[in-house]
């Protein structure tokens, strides 16, 4: 089977007054309909990575593959007539902070039944019953008040519900979850997971989690790539993290604070100029 | 005698319509050299006790008194010299276009103390920067230097308090791990007394030895370090927290 979504020799540029600076340098992955996790701290190149799947790069930096593909789509050279095709209606993207990611002057519900009657067209009573339906799929326990409500309105964990509703309204393929839950509240989190979590396996979707919160992602999602300086220094499975082989991993892993204590003081990360290479 | 004690404090901002009781009625004390922990979501009111208590926010009612003495309002300077705080975000508290030695010569001009050469060299060596960052802006440092810079600012004036709100939760874990460190170090160091605010419960069981758990303005529960480590929570909502913070579980969420 091919897989839904085939990245080899991925690199971002990004022009500055020293000359070039790649961000991102040669990132290679595919993606079935599974949940992938993309882990690194910031400046490792995680979100760069996640926004040029959608060719969202934003100018004047420069992504370029040897290979990008989803589904069979080339998307180097995508047209912006095969983008629109695909943006929103097959792949969506999650963005970390509501606040910034929901139109703050139109209500909740206008935004949802805008994306649906773009791809789906049909009446706008349908896309009101749909976005209804969908608002209540991620756990709104009053879509009414929702629906009608500005941005604004919303409390953070509201709002990141609504974007994911108005992200999956269009039942896409792939979704690209750029720190998804980091605004959140634990208790949410872990709620706004579990829909994720049901999307996957229900519906077959591929996720791309992107965080910086390894127990997060050691949890949730199946593979995890681990990023530092633009490369992917290694691939585990989620639930051998703990048992991963590069200083770098293991480094991130062994300083976080337990709550059963016992590691004080707490290892720090003693970085390796050959990393970075 | 505990070092801070608060009685009954409640704050609420805005009026009529708009009121909002950030803070119900929240007691605790605090003795000297100890860790007191204050955990919370976002909107529990764990951010405005600290603040009511270094004079940021304005206190409806209750009382806070340190060292047996009742506070005033607004706090004498001396207080400042016995108290100060970190903010969460190293980004968004340091002047963007002030040198690192001018944002630690200003508490020293201030509070007209001499010596300030000395003191700088001096507390820059303590938060493991050295004097080489001296001269530099903020936006030449990386976040965890910058949070250095900030504890190096409310550690000049040599206070016995610190007042940490989220110190680490704009930065990365292993910069994390760095400055948790520093914090622990320098508590032992100087016998200060912390106040930590943090939405992370192992953070807080890493640092603290007693901590209270709040929600909706109010406090849930009091806990100490050994009740957190063996889950020994009596109330519903600091379980709660205790699950999520174990990270994701499949088999809890799907049914």
């Amino acid at each position: 089977m091919t897989p839904l979504l085939a990245v080899e020799n991925l690199r971002i540029t990004f022009p500055t007054r020293n000359g070039p600076s790649e961000v991102v340098r040669g990132v290679s992955f595919t993606l079935g309909r599974e949940r992938l996790g993309i882990v690194g701290e910031s400046g490792s190149g995680k979100s760069q990575t996640g926004r040029a799947l959608l060719g969202l790069t934003p100018p004047p930096g420069i992504a370029t593959a040897d290979r990008l593909e989803f589904d069979g789509i080339d998307l180097r050279n995508a047209s912006a007539a095969t983008w629109r095709k695909l943006r929103g209606i097959r792949i969506s993207m999650v963005m970390q902070d509501p606040k910034y990611s929901l139109n703050p002057v139109m209500t909740v519900g206008r935004q949802i039944v805008e994306a649906y009657r773009t791809q789906k067209g049909g009446a706008r009573n349908a896309a009101r019953d749909a976005a209804m339906a969908m608002l209540e799929a991620v756990q709104i326990r009053d879509p009414e008040r929702v629906f009608n409500a500005y941005p604004h309105e919303l409390s953070g964990g509201m709002g990141q519900r609504a974007m994911i509703a108005m992200m999956l309204i269009t039942e896409p393929d792939l979704l690209i979850a750029d720190e998804p839950t980091s605004a959140l509240d634990v208790t949410v989190q872990l709620e706004v997971l579990a829909i994720l979590d049901r999307l996957v396996t229900d519906r077959g979707m591929g996720l791309i989690f992107i965080s910086h919160d390894l127990r997060l992602v050691s949890t949730f999602c199946d593979r995890v790539l681990v990023m530092y300086a633009g490369r992917i220094v290694e691939e585990v499975k989620a639930t051998e993290l703990a048992r991963a082989q590069h200083p770098y991993t293991k480094g991130l892993y062994t300083c976080l604070p337990r709550i059963e204590g016992g590691n004080r003081p707490l290892k720090t990360l003693q970085r390796d100029a050959g990393w970075a290479l | 005698m505990p070092l801070i004690e608060v009685q009954d404090l409640a704050v609420t901002f805005g009026s009529r319509a708009n009121r909002v009781h950030a803070v119900r009625g929240v007691s605790l004390a605090v003795n000297d050299g100890e860790s007191f922990g204050i955990v919370g979501e976002s909107g529990s009111g764990k951010s405005t006790v600290l603040r009511a208590i270094c004079g940021l926010a304005a206190t409806t009612s209750g009382t806070i008194r340190i060292d047996g003495q009742t506070l005033t309002t607004p706090r004498p300077a001396a207080f400042y010299r016995r108290v100060q705080m970190v903010f969460q975000d190293p980004y968004a508290s340091l002047h963007p276009r002030h040198t690192v030695d001018r944002v630690l010569s200003e508490p020293l001009a201030i509070h007209g103390l001499s010596d300030a050469e000395a003191r700088i060299e001096k507390v820059l060596q303590e938060v493991g920067l050295g004097t080489g960052y001296r001269f530099r802006y903020p936006h030449q440092l990386s976040g965890g230097q910058r949070q250095r810079v900030a504890i190096a600012r409310a550690l000049i004036l040599e206070p016995r308090i610190l007042l940490l709100d989220e110190p680490t939760s704009a930065l990365d874990a292993s910069i994390q791990a760095e400055v948790l460190n520093l914090l622990d170090r320098l508590r032992a160091e100087r016998g200060l007394t912390y106040i930590l605010v943090s939405h992370d419960l192992s953070v807080v069981s890493h640092m603290c030895n007693r901590l209270m758990v709040m929600q909706f303005g109010q406090k849930v529960e009091d806990l100490t370090r050994a009740d957190l480590q063996s889950h020994r929570a009596t109330m519903a909502y600091t379980n709660a927290l205790l699950t999520a913070s174990a990270g994701y579980s499949r088999s809890e969420t799907q049914p």
